[in-house]
Protein backbone atom coordinates (compact mmCIF):
# COMPACT_ATOMS: atom_id res chain seq x y z
CA UNK A 1 0.00 0.00 0.00
CA UNK A 2 1.52 3.46 -1.02
CA UNK A 3 0.73 5.53 1.31
CA UNK A 4 0.67 9.58 0.10
CA UNK A 5 3.55 10.51 1.70
CA UNK A 6 5.98 8.39 0.20
CA UNK A 7 4.99 10.26 -3.19
CA UNK A 8 6.92 12.88 -2.08
CA UNK A 9 10.25 12.58 -3.37
CA UNK A 10 13.49 14.09 -2.38
CA UNK A 11 13.23 15.79 -5.83
CA UNK A 12 9.96 16.91 -5.19
CA UNK A 13 11.16 18.30 -1.75
CA UNK A 14 13.59 20.86 -3.30
CA UNK A 15 11.20 22.20 -5.54
CA UNK A 16 8.70 23.01 -3.14
CA UNK A 17 11.64 24.53 -0.87
CA UNK A 18 12.63 26.51 -3.54
CA UNK A 19 8.93 27.77 -4.78
CA UNK A 20 8.08 28.78 -1.17
CA UNK A 21 11.43 30.58 -0.64
CA UNK A 22 11.30 32.61 -4.26
CA UNK A 23 7.52 33.37 -3.33
CA UNK A 24 8.59 34.90 -0.21
CA UNK A 25 11.88 36.64 -2.02
CA UNK A 26 9.40 38.01 -4.26
CA UNK A 27 6.93 39.59 -2.36
CA UNK A 28 9.23 40.67 0.48
CA UNK A 29 10.61 43.52 -2.10
CA UNK A 30 7.83 43.64 -4.84
CA UNK A 31 6.67 46.84 -5.53
CA UNK A 32 9.69 48.69 -3.93
CA UNK A 33 11.95 50.90 -6.20
CA UNK A 34 15.13 49.47 -4.38
CA UNK A 35 14.06 45.87 -3.87
CA UNK A 36 16.54 43.49 -2.65
CA UNK A 37 19.05 46.58 -2.74
CA UNK A 38 17.20 47.18 0.83
CA UNK A 39 18.56 43.95 2.17
CA UNK A 40 21.46 45.92 2.19
CA UNK A 41 20.85 49.27 3.01
CA UNK A 42 18.47 48.94 6.13
CA UNK A 43 21.19 46.89 8.46
CA UNK A 44 22.93 50.57 7.24
CA UNK A 45 20.30 52.76 8.50
CA UNK A 46 19.24 50.78 11.47
CA UNK A 47 22.81 50.61 12.32
CA UNK A 48 23.53 54.15 12.03
CA UNK A 49 20.20 55.33 13.95
CA UNK A 50 21.48 53.01 16.99
CA UNK A 51 25.04 54.56 16.51
CA UNK A 52 23.45 57.77 17.17
CA UNK A 53 21.20 56.96 20.18
CA UNK A 54 23.76 54.60 22.10
CA UNK A 55 26.96 56.91 21.62
CA UNK A 56 25.16 60.39 22.66
CA UNK A 57 22.61 58.96 25.23
CA UNK A 58 24.23 55.84 26.84
CA UNK A 59 27.78 55.48 26.41
CA UNK A 60 29.70 51.93 26.30
CA UNK A 61 33.37 51.46 26.11
CA UNK A 62 33.25 49.21 22.65
CA UNK A 63 35.88 48.99 20.05
CA UNK A 64 34.57 49.74 16.88
CA UNK A 65 31.30 49.97 18.03
CA UNK A 66 29.63 50.18 13.99
CA UNK A 67 30.80 46.83 13.94
CA UNK A 68 30.00 45.50 17.29
CA UNK A 69 26.52 46.96 16.21
CA UNK A 70 25.83 45.34 12.75
CA UNK A 71 27.38 41.98 13.69
CA UNK A 72 24.90 41.53 16.77
CA UNK A 73 21.78 43.55 15.13
CA UNK A 74 21.94 41.18 11.68
CA UNK A 75 22.19 38.09 13.91
CA UNK A 76 19.53 39.34 15.81
CA UNK A 77 17.28 40.74 12.97
CA UNK A 78 17.67 37.52 11.46
CA UNK A 79 16.13 35.34 14.55
CA UNK A 80 13.39 37.57 15.16
CA UNK A 81 12.17 38.27 11.70
CA UNK A 82 12.29 34.55 10.81
CA UNK A 83 10.19 33.18 13.73
CA UNK A 84 7.77 35.89 13.83
CA UNK A 85 7.37 35.02 9.35
CA UNK A 86 7.33 30.96 10.74
CA UNK A 87 4.68 32.22 13.55
CA UNK A 88 1.66 32.20 11.04
CA UNK A 89 3.22 30.37 8.63
CA UNK A 90 0.63 27.05 9.18
CA UNK A 91 -2.42 29.67 10.16
CA UNK A 92 -2.01 31.13 6.86
CA UNK A 93 -1.96 28.07 4.65
CA UNK A 94 -4.26 26.81 6.45
CA UNK A 95 -7.16 26.66 3.35
CA UNK A 96 -4.39 24.50 1.28
CA UNK A 97 -3.62 22.12 4.36
CA UNK A 98 -7.43 21.14 4.49
CA UNK A 99 -7.29 20.34 0.63
CA UNK A 100 -4.02 18.14 0.00
CA UNK A 101 -1.71 16.15 1.87
CA UNK A 102 1.62 18.35 2.20
CA UNK A 103 4.18 17.90 4.57
CA UNK A 104 3.02 20.65 6.94
CA UNK A 105 6.68 21.79 8.00
CA UNK A 106 7.84 23.03 4.97
CA UNK A 107 6.03 26.68 5.68
CA UNK A 108 7.55 27.15 8.75
CA UNK A 109 11.06 25.80 7.44
CA UNK A 110 10.56 27.66 3.99
CA UNK A 111 10.31 31.08 5.83
CA UNK A 112 13.04 30.60 8.17
CA UNK A 113 15.07 29.50 4.55
CA UNK A 114 14.05 33.08 2.84
CA UNK A 115 15.27 35.30 5.75
CA UNK A 116 18.37 33.47 5.67
CA UNK A 117 18.90 34.18 2.13
CA UNK A 118 18.33 37.76 2.86
CA UNK A 119 20.51 37.71 5.63
CA UNK A 120 22.67 36.66 3.52
CA UNK A 121 22.36 40.09 1.64
CA UNK A 122 23.15 41.83 4.64
CA UNK A 123 26.83 40.14 5.19
CA UNK A 124 27.82 42.84 2.31
CA UNK A 125 26.92 45.43 4.69
CA UNK A 126 29.04 43.89 7.51
CA UNK A 127 31.64 43.60 5.05
CA UNK A 128 31.07 47.46 3.79
CA UNK A 129 31.09 48.45 7.87
CA UNK A 130 35.09 46.47 8.20
CA UNK A 131 36.28 47.90 5.06
CA UNK A 132 35.20 51.55 6.74
CA UNK A 133 36.22 50.85 9.92
CA UNK A 134 39.54 50.03 8.86
CA UNK A 135 39.62 46.36 10.85
CA UNK A 136 42.19 43.75 10.56
CA UNK A 137 41.19 41.24 8.51
CA UNK A 138 41.73 37.83 9.68
CA UNK A 139 41.95 34.32 8.41
CA UNK A 140 38.97 33.57 11.19
CA UNK A 141 36.63 35.91 8.97
CA UNK A 142 36.41 32.43 6.64
CA UNK A 143 34.89 30.57 9.79
CA UNK A 144 31.73 33.54 9.24
CA UNK A 145 29.01 30.88 7.72
CA UNK A 146 29.70 28.44 11.10
CA UNK A 147 27.82 30.78 13.99
CA UNK A 148 25.05 31.45 11.17
CA UNK A 149 24.60 28.00 10.23
CA UNK A 150 24.01 27.30 13.98
CA UNK A 151 21.38 30.35 14.00
CA UNK A 152 19.71 28.74 11.34
CA UNK A 153 19.20 25.56 13.04
CA UNK A 154 18.37 27.25 16.13
CA UNK A 155 15.53 29.44 14.08
CA UNK A 156 14.70 26.44 12.34
CA UNK A 157 13.54 24.81 15.48
CA UNK A 158 11.96 27.70 17.29
CA UNK A 159 9.43 28.26 13.83
CA UNK A 160 8.58 24.85 14.48
CA UNK A 161 8.26 25.38 17.80
CA UNK A 162 5.95 28.23 17.50
CA UNK A 163 4.25 28.03 14.88
CA UNK A 164 2.50 24.37 15.67
CA UNK A 165 1.75 26.03 18.89
CA UNK A 166 0.11 29.08 17.13
CA UNK A 167 -2.20 26.61 15.57
CA UNK A 168 -3.63 25.71 18.97
CA UNK A 169 -3.31 28.34 21.10
CA UNK A 170 -3.53 31.91 19.23
CA UNK A 171 -2.36 33.59 22.47
CA UNK A 172 1.21 32.43 21.26
CA UNK A 173 1.21 35.41 18.97
CA UNK A 174 0.63 37.88 21.32
CA UNK A 175 2.49 35.90 23.78
CA UNK A 176 5.64 36.25 21.29
CA UNK A 177 6.55 39.56 20.37
CA UNK A 178 6.68 40.15 24.17
CA UNK A 179 9.02 37.03 24.23
CA UNK A 180 11.26 38.46 21.35
CA UNK A 181 11.57 42.03 23.13
CA UNK A 182 11.96 40.50 26.84
CA UNK A 183 14.82 38.28 24.50
CA UNK A 184 16.53 41.53 22.82
CA UNK A 185 17.12 43.40 25.97
CA UNK A 186 18.64 39.97 27.84
CA UNK A 187 21.19 39.68 24.46
CA UNK A 188 24.19 42.18 23.98
CA UNK A 189 23.31 43.30 20.83
CA UNK A 190 24.22 47.08 21.63
CA UNK A 191 25.57 46.69 25.06
CA UNK A 192 28.51 44.76 26.44
CA UNK A 193 28.60 42.09 28.58
CA UNK A 194 30.10 43.68 31.26
CA UNK A 195 27.75 46.37 31.79
CA UNK A 196 25.41 43.44 32.99
CA UNK A 197 25.51 42.91 36.88
CA UNK A 198 27.71 40.01 37.54
CA UNK A 199 24.69 38.32 39.10
CA UNK A 200 22.97 38.22 35.47
CA UNK A 201 25.98 37.47 32.81
CA UNK A 202 25.49 33.66 34.22
CA UNK A 203 22.27 34.12 32.88
CA UNK A 204 22.87 35.58 29.66
CA UNK A 205 25.46 32.96 28.93
CA UNK A 206 22.93 30.59 28.66
CA UNK A 207 21.54 32.67 26.29
CA UNK A 208 21.78 30.71 22.84
CA UNK A 209 21.47 34.34 21.49
CA UNK A 210 24.06 35.52 23.19
CA UNK A 211 26.53 32.51 22.17
CA UNK A 212 25.78 33.18 18.87
CA UNK A 213 26.82 36.55 18.10
CA UNK A 214 29.41 36.21 20.21
CA UNK A 215 31.30 33.21 18.05
CA UNK A 216 30.29 35.69 15.45
CA UNK A 217 31.86 38.61 16.57
CA UNK A 218 35.25 36.68 18.21
CA UNK A 219 35.89 35.45 14.17
CA UNK A 220 35.20 38.92 12.33
CA UNK A 221 35.60 41.54 14.99
CA UNK A 222 38.37 40.34 17.25
CA UNK A 223 39.89 37.83 14.72
CA UNK A 224 39.92 35.99 17.75
CA UNK A 225 39.34 31.47 17.39
CA UNK A 226 36.78 30.76 20.33
CA UNK A 227 37.52 28.26 22.78
CA UNK A 228 36.16 24.72 22.00
CA UNK A 229 33.53 24.99 24.59
CA UNK A 230 32.00 28.19 23.30
CA UNK A 231 31.48 26.18 19.84
CA UNK A 232 30.12 22.94 21.83
CA UNK A 233 27.76 25.09 23.98
CA UNK A 234 26.45 26.77 20.53
CA UNK A 235 26.00 23.38 18.60
CA UNK A 236 24.32 21.62 21.69
CA UNK A 237 22.11 24.83 22.00
CA UNK A 238 21.19 24.87 18.18
CA UNK A 239 20.63 21.31 18.47
CA UNK A 240 18.61 21.08 21.78
CA UNK A 241 16.05 23.76 20.52
CA UNK A 242 15.72 22.27 16.85
CA UNK A 243 14.82 19.22 18.20
CA UNK A 244 12.32 20.41 20.98
CA UNK A 245 10.73 22.37 17.95
CA UNK A 246 10.80 19.02 15.55
CA UNK A 247 9.21 17.04 18.72
CA UNK A 248 6.45 19.63 19.49
CA UNK A 249 5.79 20.24 15.68
CA UNK A 250 5.14 16.33 15.19
CA UNK A 251 3.07 15.39 17.98
CA UNK A 252 0.72 18.55 17.28
CA UNK A 253 0.93 18.51 13.16
CA UNK A 254 -2.22 16.03 13.39
CA UNK A 255 -4.34 17.96 15.34
CA UNK A 256 -3.75 21.26 13.21
CA UNK A 257 -6.65 19.91 10.74
CA UNK A 258 -9.34 20.40 13.72
CA UNK A 259 -7.79 24.38 14.23
CA UNK A 260 -7.36 26.41 11.04
CA UNK B 1 -5.60 -5.65 -9.90
CA UNK B 2 -6.05 -3.97 -6.72
CA UNK B 3 -8.42 -1.17 -6.19
CA UNK B 4 -7.26 2.25 -6.94
CA UNK B 5 -9.22 4.22 -3.96
CA UNK B 6 -10.26 1.29 -0.98
CA UNK B 7 -12.46 2.85 1.76
CA UNK B 8 -12.67 -0.14 4.07
CA UNK B 9 -14.95 0.60 7.10
CA UNK B 10 -13.80 3.90 7.78
CA UNK B 11 -15.54 6.29 10.63
CA UNK B 12 -14.44 9.42 11.11
CA UNK B 13 -15.43 11.07 14.76
CA UNK B 14 -15.04 15.06 15.55
CA UNK B 15 -14.62 15.80 19.14
CA UNK B 16 -17.08 19.31 19.34
CA UNK B 17 -16.01 21.59 22.01
CA UNK B 18 -18.93 22.15 24.09
CA UNK B 19 -17.92 25.89 24.93
CA UNK B 20 -14.96 26.59 22.34
CA UNK B 21 -11.45 27.14 24.39
CA UNK B 22 -9.16 29.44 22.08
CA UNK B 23 -7.07 30.65 25.03
CA UNK B 24 -4.20 29.39 27.10
CA UNK B 25 -6.33 30.57 29.79
CA UNK B 26 -9.43 29.59 29.29
CA UNK B 27 -7.94 26.28 28.36
CA UNK B 28 -6.04 25.73 31.77
CA UNK B 29 -8.86 27.38 33.63
CA UNK B 30 -10.92 24.35 32.74
CA UNK B 31 -8.19 21.93 32.38
CA UNK B 32 -8.35 22.62 36.38
CA UNK B 33 -12.08 22.64 36.80
CA UNK B 34 -12.21 19.44 34.95
CA UNK B 35 -13.98 20.89 32.40
CA UNK B 36 -13.10 20.36 29.09
CA UNK B 37 -15.95 18.28 28.04
CA UNK B 38 -16.03 17.16 24.38
CA UNK B 39 -19.31 16.33 22.15
CA UNK B 40 -18.74 13.54 20.25
CA UNK B 41 -19.84 13.96 16.22
CA UNK B 42 -19.74 11.10 13.71
CA UNK B 43 -19.22 12.62 10.35
CA UNK B 44 -18.91 9.30 8.85
CA UNK B 45 -20.18 6.03 10.17
CA UNK B 46 -18.46 2.52 8.93
CA UNK B 47 -18.43 4.07 5.04
CA UNK B 48 -17.18 1.17 2.92
CA UNK B 49 -16.30 1.34 -0.98
CA UNK B 50 -13.76 0.26 -3.27
CA UNK B 51 -12.92 2.15 -6.58
CA UNK B 52 -11.07 1.02 -9.47
CA UNK B 53 -8.72 2.49 -11.91
CA UNK B 54 -10.30 4.06 -14.88
CA UNK B 55 -14.17 4.27 -13.04
CA UNK B 56 -15.50 7.76 -12.71
CA UNK B 57 -17.41 7.89 -9.30
CA UNK B 58 -19.24 10.83 -8.02
CA UNK B 59 -19.90 11.04 -4.08
CA UNK B 60 -23.26 12.62 -3.59
CA UNK B 61 -25.61 14.08 -0.61
CA UNK B 62 -26.68 16.89 0.80
CA UNK B 63 -24.98 19.61 2.63
CA UNK B 64 -23.33 17.68 6.02
CA UNK B 65 -23.32 14.31 4.80
CA UNK B 66 -20.03 13.77 5.21
CA UNK B 67 -18.79 14.45 1.55
CA UNK B 68 -16.24 16.63 2.08
CA UNK B 69 -14.82 14.98 5.07
CA UNK B 70 -14.29 11.81 2.77
CA UNK B 71 -12.29 13.64 0.38
CA UNK B 72 -10.27 14.76 2.78
CA UNK B 73 -9.48 11.50 4.12
CA UNK B 74 -8.86 10.62 0.31
CA UNK B 75 -6.39 13.22 0.04
CA UNK B 76 -4.69 12.40 3.18
CA UNK B 77 -4.89 15.79 5.19
CA UNK B 78 -6.61 13.79 7.96
CA UNK B 79 -6.41 10.42 9.41
CA UNK B 80 -9.98 7.98 10.08
CA UNK B 81 -10.99 7.62 13.64
CA UNK B 82 -11.99 4.02 12.57
CA UNK B 83 -10.78 2.01 9.77
CA UNK B 84 -8.24 2.28 6.72
CA UNK B 85 -8.42 4.30 3.90
CA UNK B 86 -5.82 3.15 0.89
CA UNK B 87 -4.79 5.20 -2.08
CA UNK B 88 -2.96 3.43 -4.83
CA UNK B 89 -1.74 6.31 -6.92
CA UNK B 90 -1.22 10.29 -7.32
CA UNK B 91 -3.97 12.84 -6.45
CA UNK B 92 -4.68 16.05 -8.52
CA UNK B 93 -7.18 17.51 -6.21
CA UNK B 94 -8.97 20.67 -7.75
CA UNK B 95 -8.05 22.93 -5.24
CA UNK B 96 -11.07 25.55 -3.73
CA UNK B 97 -10.50 28.66 -5.88
CA UNK B 98 -7.25 30.17 -5.26
CA UNK B 99 -6.18 28.04 -1.99
CA UNK B 100 -3.38 27.30 -3.67
CA UNK B 101 -2.31 30.57 -5.45
CA UNK B 102 -0.60 34.02 -3.92
CA UNK B 103 -2.68 36.27 -5.53
CA UNK B 104 0.63 38.89 -5.08
CA UNK B 105 2.12 36.31 -7.62
CA UNK B 106 1.94 36.36 -10.93
CA UNK B 107 0.09 34.05 -13.08
CA UNK B 108 3.41 32.20 -14.05
CA UNK B 109 5.12 32.34 -11.04
CA UNK B 110 1.68 30.61 -9.38
CA UNK B 111 1.68 27.88 -12.06
CA UNK B 112 5.11 26.21 -10.64
CA UNK B 113 4.03 27.48 -6.80
CA UNK B 114 1.07 25.43 -7.19
CA UNK B 115 2.64 22.76 -8.87
CA UNK B 116 4.94 22.28 -6.19
CA UNK B 117 2.60 21.98 -4.18
CA UNK B 118 0.57 19.33 -5.87
CA UNK B 119 3.88 17.76 -5.93
CA UNK B 120 5.58 18.12 -9.28
CA UNK B 121 8.59 19.62 -9.84
CA UNK B 122 9.87 22.63 -12.17
CA UNK B 123 10.58 20.42 -15.15
CA UNK B 124 7.60 18.91 -15.27
CA UNK B 125 6.16 22.12 -14.81
CA UNK B 126 8.25 23.93 -17.34
CA UNK B 127 7.81 20.41 -19.97
CA UNK B 128 3.30 21.37 -19.38
CA UNK B 129 3.81 25.08 -19.14
CA UNK B 130 2.66 25.96 -22.60
CA UNK B 131 -0.16 23.41 -22.47
CA UNK B 132 -1.44 25.22 -18.98
CA UNK B 133 -1.26 28.39 -20.35
CA UNK B 134 -3.04 27.44 -23.55
CA UNK B 135 -5.75 25.47 -21.79
CA UNK B 136 -6.29 28.49 -19.27
CA UNK B 137 -6.32 31.33 -22.27
CA UNK B 138 -4.05 33.35 -20.44
CA UNK B 139 -1.35 33.81 -22.64
CA UNK B 140 -1.80 38.20 -22.35
CA UNK B 141 -1.79 38.13 -18.77
CA UNK B 142 1.41 35.57 -17.34
CA UNK B 143 3.01 38.55 -15.79
CA UNK B 144 0.07 39.98 -14.06
CA UNK B 145 -0.37 39.36 -10.42
CA UNK B 146 -3.64 37.10 -10.06
CA UNK B 147 -4.97 39.67 -7.95
CA UNK B 148 -6.71 41.55 -10.67
CA UNK B 149 -7.87 38.56 -11.88
CA UNK B 150 -11.26 37.33 -12.26
CA UNK B 151 -12.58 34.25 -10.45
CA UNK B 152 -13.10 32.90 -13.74
CA UNK B 153 -9.58 33.06 -14.85
CA UNK B 154 -8.45 31.71 -11.83
CA UNK B 155 -10.36 28.79 -11.82
CA UNK B 156 -9.75 28.20 -15.59
CA UNK B 157 -5.96 28.52 -14.03
CA UNK B 158 -6.49 25.72 -11.42
CA UNK B 159 -8.16 23.62 -13.58
CA UNK B 160 -5.83 23.79 -16.04
CA UNK B 161 -2.93 22.94 -13.27
CA UNK B 162 -4.72 20.15 -12.11
CA UNK B 163 -5.56 18.55 -14.82
CA UNK B 164 -2.47 19.31 -17.40
CA UNK B 165 0.33 17.17 -14.92
CA UNK B 166 -0.98 13.66 -15.64
CA UNK B 167 -2.27 12.37 -11.91
CA UNK B 168 -3.95 8.76 -11.48
CA UNK B 169 -6.97 10.41 -9.60
CA UNK B 170 -8.82 13.45 -10.26
CA UNK B 171 -10.54 14.90 -7.74
CA UNK B 172 -13.16 17.62 -8.50
CA UNK B 173 -15.10 19.32 -5.67
CA UNK B 174 -18.22 21.79 -7.10
CA UNK B 175 -15.34 23.72 -9.16
CA UNK B 176 -17.66 23.38 -11.99
CA UNK B 177 -20.12 25.96 -10.97
CA UNK B 178 -17.98 28.75 -11.88
CA UNK B 179 -16.44 29.82 -15.04
CA UNK B 180 -18.78 30.59 -17.87
CA UNK B 181 -20.78 27.94 -20.34
CA UNK B 182 -17.94 27.94 -22.78
CA UNK B 183 -15.63 26.90 -19.68
CA UNK B 184 -17.86 24.35 -18.37
CA UNK B 185 -17.90 22.93 -21.75
CA UNK B 186 -14.42 22.89 -22.16
CA UNK B 187 -13.71 21.36 -18.88
CA UNK B 188 -16.05 18.61 -19.01
CA UNK B 189 -14.45 17.54 -22.89
CA UNK B 190 -11.17 17.51 -20.57
CA UNK B 191 -12.48 15.34 -18.22
CA UNK B 192 -14.04 12.86 -20.91
CA UNK B 193 -10.59 13.17 -21.98
CA UNK B 194 -9.14 11.76 -18.90
CA UNK B 195 -11.35 9.12 -18.21
CA UNK B 196 -10.69 7.62 -21.52
CA UNK B 197 -6.97 7.77 -20.78
CA UNK B 198 -7.44 5.96 -17.50
CA UNK B 199 -7.69 8.83 -15.18
CA UNK B 200 -9.87 7.56 -11.62
CA UNK B 201 -12.63 10.51 -11.38
CA UNK B 202 -13.84 11.41 -8.42
CA UNK B 203 -16.73 14.11 -8.68
CA UNK B 204 -18.36 15.47 -5.67
CA UNK B 205 -21.76 17.47 -6.61
CA UNK B 206 -25.13 18.52 -5.98
CA UNK B 207 -26.04 18.82 -9.72
CA UNK B 208 -27.24 15.37 -10.30
CA UNK B 209 -27.74 16.20 -14.27
CA UNK B 210 -23.90 16.59 -14.31
CA UNK B 211 -23.42 13.59 -12.44
CA UNK B 212 -25.33 11.09 -14.78
CA UNK B 213 -23.47 12.63 -17.54
CA UNK B 214 -19.61 12.45 -16.05
CA UNK B 215 -19.82 9.01 -14.20
CA UNK B 216 -21.71 5.99 -14.33
CA UNK B 217 -21.46 5.03 -10.58
CA UNK B 218 -22.85 7.34 -7.57
CA UNK B 219 -22.39 6.79 -4.01
CA UNK B 220 -25.16 8.91 -2.00
CA UNK B 221 -24.18 9.54 1.64
CA UNK B 222 -26.61 10.67 4.43
CA UNK B 223 -25.40 11.57 7.58
CA UNK B 224 -21.93 9.75 6.93
CA UNK B 225 -23.90 6.77 6.22
CA UNK B 226 -23.80 5.28 2.46
CA UNK B 227 -27.32 4.64 1.25
CA UNK B 228 -26.83 3.99 -1.78
CA UNK B 229 -24.21 2.59 -4.05
CA UNK B 230 -24.85 1.83 -7.97
CA UNK B 231 -25.55 3.11 -11.24
CA UNK B 232 -26.14 6.78 -11.24
CA UNK B 233 -28.97 7.19 -12.87
CA UNK B 234 -30.89 4.61 -10.34
CA UNK B 235 -29.02 6.26 -7.23
CA UNK B 236 -29.95 9.84 -8.27
CA UNK B 237 -33.34 9.52 -8.97
CA UNK B 238 -33.82 7.73 -5.35
CA UNK B 239 -31.67 10.67 -4.08
CA UNK B 240 -33.86 13.05 -5.53
CA UNK B 241 -37.46 11.44 -4.64
CA UNK B 242 -36.26 11.34 -0.97
CA UNK B 243 -35.35 14.90 -0.87
CA UNK B 244 -38.47 15.91 -2.04
CA UNK B 245 -40.21 13.81 0.52
CA UNK B 246 -38.22 15.53 3.20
Amino acid sequence: MASRREQYTADKFISLFGELVKRDLRKKYRRSVLGYFWSLLNPLLMMTVMMVVFSYMFRFEIENYPLYLICGQTMFNFFNESTNMSLYSIIDNGILLKKIYVPKYVFPISRVLSCFVTMSFSLVAILIVMVFTRVQFHFTVLLFWAPMLYLLVFCCGMGLLVSSLAVRFRDVIHLYSVLTMLWMYATPVFYPIEAVPPQVVQLIRLNPMYVFITLFRELLLYGRMPGIGMWLSGAAMAALVFGLGAWVFSRLQKTFIYYI
Amino acid sequence: MSAIIDVRDVSMCFRKENEKTDTLKEFFVKLVQRRLRYTEFRALNHVNFAIQRGEAVALIGVNGSGKSTMLKLIAGVMDPTEGDVAVNGTIAPLIELGAGFDVDLTARENIFLNGALLGHNRREMQKNFDRIVDFAELWDFLDAPIRSFSSGMIARLGFAIATEVKADILVVDEILSVGDFNFAQKCHRRMEKMLSEGTTLLFVSHNTDQVKELCPRAIWLDHGNVMLDGPSAEVCDTYLEQKAQA
